[in-house]
């Protein structure tokens, strides 16, 4: 078989053709955020049976979240994923520059996150607003506030860790756009990295409410 | 006809350790795979005798009863998690998959490599958990108690952990490969039904297995930092680790049973030599008993003190995996009437997982009926039901694999004759061990007990006697498939006559699998259209 159409360099030598590897990385990708769905769910699980068993308690320890500090997070977050979907968008138009400008702005957004999230985390610590066997804090009605706290802190602390993979993949983009590896032919990664991205703000968006809002 | 190994082949195509460990080709890393899978397959089987060597009599004879809950709980850890779970997604799977679909290789061929180096990781973790304290918390990891014994649960947590990571990835690697990289002209009803189970299988692996990553990232909190989620004397819930737990663990049994009930359709029809009957029903049934899977979990939870209504519900929902599990034998067995058999060794292992993996499923409806499962659960029954479905199905399907592929693999074929006393020692001694297990369960034998009435002595005897002859078998098969892979008489490309894409290949394979594009000529079950012979794509037609 002769090979007359020439195979482009970030073509794999296992695929056909470029339009297969970009839906299989898509595809990829997609199942990859359904197992990050089914993570968090557990999560989920777990507030909701305690928040059903506890309604009174969820309700008084609702009421020392900072809302202020919550709602400017989730602004944050959903100007990043703006950002991002600007950066594949200029991609797809072949302005490297302006992707790299997007996308270390869709870092430093990040970045203000999770400053907010420690300032946040680090005024509970102080109070003894923490999970379980540490909880020293005394003024929230009803029973084991505490459980709570371990809510709080694992949801929104495995989210973190989530924000803080994003930034360290989306800083490795800047470099591979730098370098000149993405096109408007192959811009891949930057797209992928963007669904994720997406995903990390959407889960933002529910655990905001769940914990700041509603009482 | 005398039949030559090719020169140039995956395994010589490159060489040097190097070339192994950093390798990308789906056959190379499957044997990666076979290398680590089957040491923890050894690993676990010694615990397993040493558990059958204990029980011979009532009296200690070679561990008190700490080191006898340690030793079953790592024989279980290492079966499930190191062995059983990986065993025939990521070798067979990796190995065969991508050949039957006529694709070069897995859609994500690094990503099939660092599962590889994570599942090392995990075994890592399990090893090091096996001389730091043990565990003896049963595979289970029950709360309280795993929150509360000294021994070590946080490295065997960390390692099921990790383990889970490298059999998402498997799975996703699987799903988008048979999605996007089949051959031109090969429809979804053209797939191999191997490749069905393992899709359905992927499935589950994706699905699932992150609520176990949460659930044992939260049991590891709660130990570490004393979360309270599970401790009720933090308010916490230790039924609600068994219903995460469980979640997980039910659909799991299925990730270890498909792979296997796709591997039979294989052998049935290959060596029956006839159209496979019901094929899209053994498909849809494959996907069928992945979902109905998950829905079931409460059934491991009849005495634990949930609702009795969930209890009814789940005991009523369990009894629909029968019907799919039932398609599939019924389907195997119409497709085996009026076929002409060819009792080769992998058909033997075929005949002895329908045998055996009917006795299990049909105990499982048993264990399933809320009522009775009441009276039998936690006793030897249920370990009996479990290993006849797993033993007796997985074990038997992944043997029958392994001797089915064997020749593709390596190019080499085993001695016949070693290989069919082989079967008959495993099937043999798998009923005189785990047989006697039913009868002492329903007499009441606890299990996971040390020690035990002197009324059971003379049944525990005979069940330990069995599992001494399943050892021998095993050693047997590690020696003859050993000595096939250097000496063994090449086999030729298609020894067993076979009409799926795998046997289109030279044996071994080139590193790209074919030569230039594969194109699908005729069904994998055309038995009745064409007559495949023992060379490179040479077919006679009816």
């Amino acid at each position: 078989m002769s090979q007359t159409t020439a195979r482009p360099a970030h073509l794999q030598h296992h695929f056909t053709d470029v339009h297969q590897q970009a839906e299989s990385a898509k595809l990829g990708i997609w199942i990859f955020l359904l197992t990050e769905v089914l993570l968090f769910g557990g999560l989920f699980c777990f507030y909701a049976i305690y928040r059903s068993w506890n309604p009174d308690m969820f309700h008084n320890a609702h009421a020392f979240l900072n809302v202020w500090m919550g709602a400017t997070n989730t602004v944050v977050l959903i100007v990043s994923s703006l950002t991002m979907a600007l950066a594949i968008r200029s991609m797809q138009l072949g302005r490297r520059k302006h992707t790299i400008v997007f996308l270390a702005g869709t870092v430093l957004l990040a970045c203000v996150f999770m400053v907010i999230k420690y300032f946040e985390y680090s005024h509970k610590i102080h109070l003894g607003q923490l999970p379980g066997k540490w909880y020293f804090f005394e003024g929230i009605a009803g029973t084991n506030p505490h459980i709570f706290f371990s809510a709080y802190f694992l949801m929104t602390g495995l989210h973190g860790f989530h924000v803080l993979g994003g930034i360290a993949v989306i800083t490795w983009l800047i470099i591979k756009t730098a370098r000149g590896s993405f096109s408007p032919e192959y811009y891949t990664p930057i797209e992928m990295t963007g669904l994720y991205w997406h995903l990390v703000d959407l889960i933002w968006i529910f655990l905001f409410p769940l914990f700041y809002l509603i009482g | 006809m005398e039949h030559t190994i090719p020169e140039k082949h995956y395994l010589n195509e490159a060489t040097g350790w190097k070339s192994w460990l950093m390798t990308l080709d789906h056959k190379r890393i499957g044997i990666l795979y076979m290398i680590m899978v089957m040491f923890s397959f050894f690993l676990g089987g010694v615990f397993a005798l040493l558990l059958r060597w204990e029980l011979i009599s009532p009296d200690k004879i070679l561990m008190g009863p700490e080191m006898y809950n340690q030793a079953f709980s790592l024989h279980g850890i290492i079966m499930i998690f190191l062995f059983i779970i990986p065993s025939i997604p990521a070798i067979l799977g990796n190995f065969v998959m991508p050949l039957m679909i006529g694709a070069k290789d897995v859609a994500f061929p690094r990503l099939n490599l660092a599962s590889w180096y994570i599942y090392v990781i995990g075994f890592c973790f399990a090893v090091y958990a096996l001389f730091t304290g043990g565990i003896d918390t049963g595979w289970t990891f029950y709360t309280p108690y795993s929150s509360e014994t000294t021994t070590a649960v946080i490295p065997i947590l960390t390692a099921a952990f990790v383990l889970g990571f490298s059999s998402i990835f498997t799975g996703l690697n699987f799903i988008v490969t048979i999605h996007k990289l089949r051959a031109p002209g090969m429809t979804w009803f053209q797939l191999p039904l191997f490749v069905w189970a393992i899709y359905a299988t992927a499935l589950i692996q994706v699905l699932a297995t992150p609520v176990l990553g949460i659930t044992l990232a939260l049991l590891m909190l709660e130990r570490v930092v004393g979360i309270g989620i599970f401790d009720p004397a933090m308010g916490g819930d230790p039924v609600l680790f068994q219903h995460f737990f469980w979640f997980y663990s039910h659909p799991a049994v299925y990730i270890m049973i498909l792979p296997g009930m796709g591997i039979i359709s294989e052998l049935i029809a290959t060596f029956s030599h006839r159209r496979i009957f019901g094929y899209k029903f053994i498909a849809f049934s494959s996907l069928g008993i992945a979902f109905t899977g998950f829905l079931v979990w409460g059934h491991h939870m009849f005495v634990s003190g949930q609702s009795d209504f969930a209890a009814v519900i789940f005991s009523f929902l369990t009894f629909f995996v029968g019907i799919p599990s039932g398609i599939k034998i019924l389907n195997w067995m119409a497709t085996m009437y009026k076929g002409s058999i060819s009792l080769d060794t992998p058909m033997l292992w075929a005949l002895s997982f329908l045998i055996l993996f009917s006795i299990g499923g049909f105990t499982g409806i048993i264990l399933g009926t809320l009522s009775i499962d009441v009276h039998l659960h936690d006793t030897y029954f249920v370990v009996s039901h479990f290993h006849y479905v797993m033993v007796g199905g997985t074990v038997m399907a992944i043997f029958g694999g392994l001797h089915y592929w064997w020749p593709k693999i390596w190019g080499r074929m085993y001695n016949e004759t070693l290989a069919r006393i082989a079967v008959v020692l495993i099937f043999v001694g798998f009923n005189v061990t785990f047989f006697v297990q039913f009868i002492m369960g329903t007499q009441g034998m606890p299990r996971r007990y040390a020690t035990y009435l002197p009324q059971f002595q003379g049944m525990h005897g005979f069940s330990s006697i069995g599992a001494l002859i399943m050892g021998v078998g095993f050693l047997l098969i590690a020696i003859y498939l050993i000595h096939a892979i250097f000496k063994g008489k090449p086999s030729g490309p298609n020894p067993w006559k076979a009409l799926t894409m795998e046997w289109e290949t030279p044996s071994p394979p080139r590193a790209g699998n074919f030569e230039g594009a594969q194109r699908l000529t005729h069904g994998p079950y055309d038995y009745d259209k064409v007559v495949p012979e023992n060379a490179l794509k040479q077919y006679k037609t009816l």
